[in-house]
């Protein structure tokens, strides 16, 4: 079975993150750019089944400026077979359409029996390029999944939707999205690391998957005006000298709160 | 047939596993209002479109197009998109919007995947101007706030639950069947929903007033029912930090942050919650914050508003004492 496992690599969510005021990208030079954990998290998953199966092919596949690279090797360290990264300056601003086009069409090159995707990332939170990439690819999409069990032939899992618990099921081919309720990822160690510098690693430019980033015929998403806000700033904080529960009292009174 | 409204603004009603229509719908309703004429489209299981179009006329709705098909408890996300997709065709839209829950966003996703059409996600506020449809978004939890819009076309939007308070003025309910060819896309079947019952009388956590959280400070399950206590006392909803999820405390829905819920209440309790990154990006917008921790030193008392510096098991049941005594 091949897995391909998409990840994405965001600014580390543990520092300030910033938007680009002219562009309305995000400010890559202003934190550290980690693998999202959320890609970590479905990586694992496609790992655990390769354990147990060792017929299993997994690739990590990611969209991502050139410079992502190191981000991306990760997953090879952490034992993914094969990396894919399509990297092309004319997909900088790409929008999620465009975003959706590009990684189906990558997907398709590869070949696939189970795309596996993070159900949110952290800089985005878009959450729609599962289902996006699902109708492109022609296959059905098994989103949000909090358990998940892979055979030969068919995905299942548990989503926990609004008011209610679901259980799926999807022939495949498919795509899963997964959710930060299944197990943390495992870390890359030493072997996995030296190992990984042997793997192959693909980069993409688009025109190698026939997409034309600046197609206009197609509508796109644009982003016509960004604020920053300013910062929160502290109040007033004391130290509970026996009526700490009090002042609370009198603070929600005060300001009309309860 | 009859005649559609030339700014017709496109709201896909969701139900829940009960049939009943969500609670999303006031807000998408009222949203449309706002840029446009709104129309509801119902996509349910047979014999229960007209109480989601009655319930949706209430809210808002100028009229509602109406699809029945046994695929829809069956099947995922596919028999909705084909509805979605008929409507579109049918009323010409200025814009289409959706909840951004989770199966909103499968919905969004593919109908744009499949249409081409444009897609802004988790919007807090729609717009209008000359040009058209604008949403607005606030990211990084709430540090920036974006427009956008569609270069052409219409714009799908998903918009964050429980962020428009607004409400529309009722309507006469008009009801318009509509017939939907299936696209015969692959899906996923669905083999059982189970439906949460409602065991509390609490506030939904979403586009709650006020929202009470507690983090791993709370110690363990038991302890964590003093939080629930003082949401009690306040009338709050349950909230939690990430930490206190993972070690079990409470399920994942009440989970605020980043990865989970955004809240912008008039109050927010913090409650031996340390005021990680994560955690403040689906909390810092709230009105008023008040945090209890005893780590003088804690990252929430950077955007508290009253902060505590002391023992949550020493202050809470005092402050639950202070707010009875007032009561009575
Ligand atoms: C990708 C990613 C996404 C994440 N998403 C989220 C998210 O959505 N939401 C979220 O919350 N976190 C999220 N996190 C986790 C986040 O980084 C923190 O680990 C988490 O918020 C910590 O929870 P906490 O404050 O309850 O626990 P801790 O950081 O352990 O803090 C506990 C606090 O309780 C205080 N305390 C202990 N005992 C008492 C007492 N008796 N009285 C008063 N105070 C006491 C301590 O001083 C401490 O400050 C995410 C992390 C990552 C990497
Ligand atoms: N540029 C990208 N490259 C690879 N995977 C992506 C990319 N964008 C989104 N994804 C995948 O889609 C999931 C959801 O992302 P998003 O739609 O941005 O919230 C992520 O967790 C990834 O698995």
């Amino acid at each position: 079975m091949k897995i391909i496992v998409l990840v994405k690599e965001v600014p580390d969510t543990y520092g300030e993150r910033k938007l680009d005021l002219e562009t309305g990208l995000a400010d890559r030079a202003a934190s550290e750019a980690v693998l999202d954990e959320i890609g970590e998290r479905a990586l694992e998953v496609a790992l655990v089944h390769a354990d147990a199966h060792a017929d299993t092919e997994v690739v990590v596949m990611s969209m991502a400026p050139e410079t992502a690279a190191t981000t991306i090797r990760k997953g090879l360290a952490m034992g993914a077979g094969s990396a894919v990264h399509i990297a092309d300056p004319g997909l900088a601003a790409a929008d999620l359409g465009l975003t959706a086009r590009t990684l189906a069409a990558a997907i398709r090159r590869t070949g696939f029996d189970l795309v596996i995707t993070g159900n949110l990332s952290t800089d985005g939170s878009g959450g729609v390029i599962p289902a996006m990439l699902a109708e492109l690819l022609e296959v059905p999409n098994a989103t949000a999944l909090t358990s998940v069990e892979i055979t030969d032939d068919a995905v299942s899992g548990t989503r926990t939707v609004d008011g209610g618990a679901m259980r799926v099921r999807a022939p495949l081919p498919a795509v899963i999205s997964i959710t930060e309720a299944l197990p943390d990822a495992r870390f890359p160690n030493f072997k996995g690391i030296m190992a990984a510098k042997k793997k192959p690693f693909e980069t993409l430019s688009a025109a190698d998957l026939g997409i034309e980033p600046e197609d206009l015929s197609a509508a796109w998403s644009i982003m016509t005006a960004i604020a920053e806000k300013p910062p929160r700033t502290a109040g007033t904080k004391i130290t509970d000298e026996g009526d700490g529960g009090t002042k609370i009292a009198e603070f929600l009174i005060e300001n009309r709160l309860v | 047939m009859t005649d559609h409204p030339a700014d017709a603004i496109l709201v896909l009603l969701e139900a829940t596993p009960t049939g009943e229509l969500a609670t999303s719908a006031a807000g998408l309703l009222a949203a449309a209002a706002g840029i446009g004429t709104p129309v509801a489209l119902a996509v349910a299981a047979p014999g229960e479109a007209q109480s989601l179009a009655e319930q949706a006329a209430a809210l808002g709705a100028e009229r509602v197009l109406a699809v029945e098909a046994t695929s829809t408890q069956s099947e995922l996300t596919v028999p909705h998109v084909d509805a979605l997709a008929a409507a579109v065709k049918l009323i010409a839209p200025d814009a289409v919007l959706i909840s951004n829950s989770i199966e909103g966003r499968d919905i969004a996703g593919r109908f744009a995947a499949r249409t081409g059409a444009p897609i802004a996600v988790d919007a807090v506020g729609v717009s209008r101007d000359d040009e058209g449809v604008l949403a607005h978004h606030s990211v990084y939890g709430g540090a920036y706030n974006i427009v956008s819009a569609a270069t052409f076309g219409p714009l799908v939007v998903t918009v964050r639950q429980g962020a428009i308070d607004a409400r529309a003025e009722s309507r006469p309910v008009v009801t318009e069947s509509l017939e939907v060819p299936a696209s015969g896309a692959a899906s996923a079947a669905i083999e059982s929903v189970e439906p949460v019952t409602e065991t509390s009388s609490r506030p939904e956590l979403r586009g709650a007033k006020r929202v009470v959280s507690g983090g791993r400070g709370l110690g363990s399950a038991e302890k964590f029912a003093l939080v629930e206590e003082l949401a009690d006392a306040l009338g709050a909803a349950v909230g939690a930090s990430r930490a206190a999820v993972d070690a079990g405390y409470i399920p994942a829905n009440h989970q605020v942050g980043q990865t989970g819920v955004s809240v912008s209440p008039q109050l927010y309790v913090a409650l031996g919650i340390s005021g990680a990154i994560q955690h403040k990006a689906g909390m810092q917008t709230a009105k008023n914050i008040v945090a209890v921790n005893k780590d003088p030193d804690a990252p929430i008392f950077e955007v508290a508003d009253f902060g505590v510096v002391g023992d949550v098991f020493t202050v809470v049941p005092q402050l639950i004492s202070a707010l009875a005594e007032r009561k009575r």
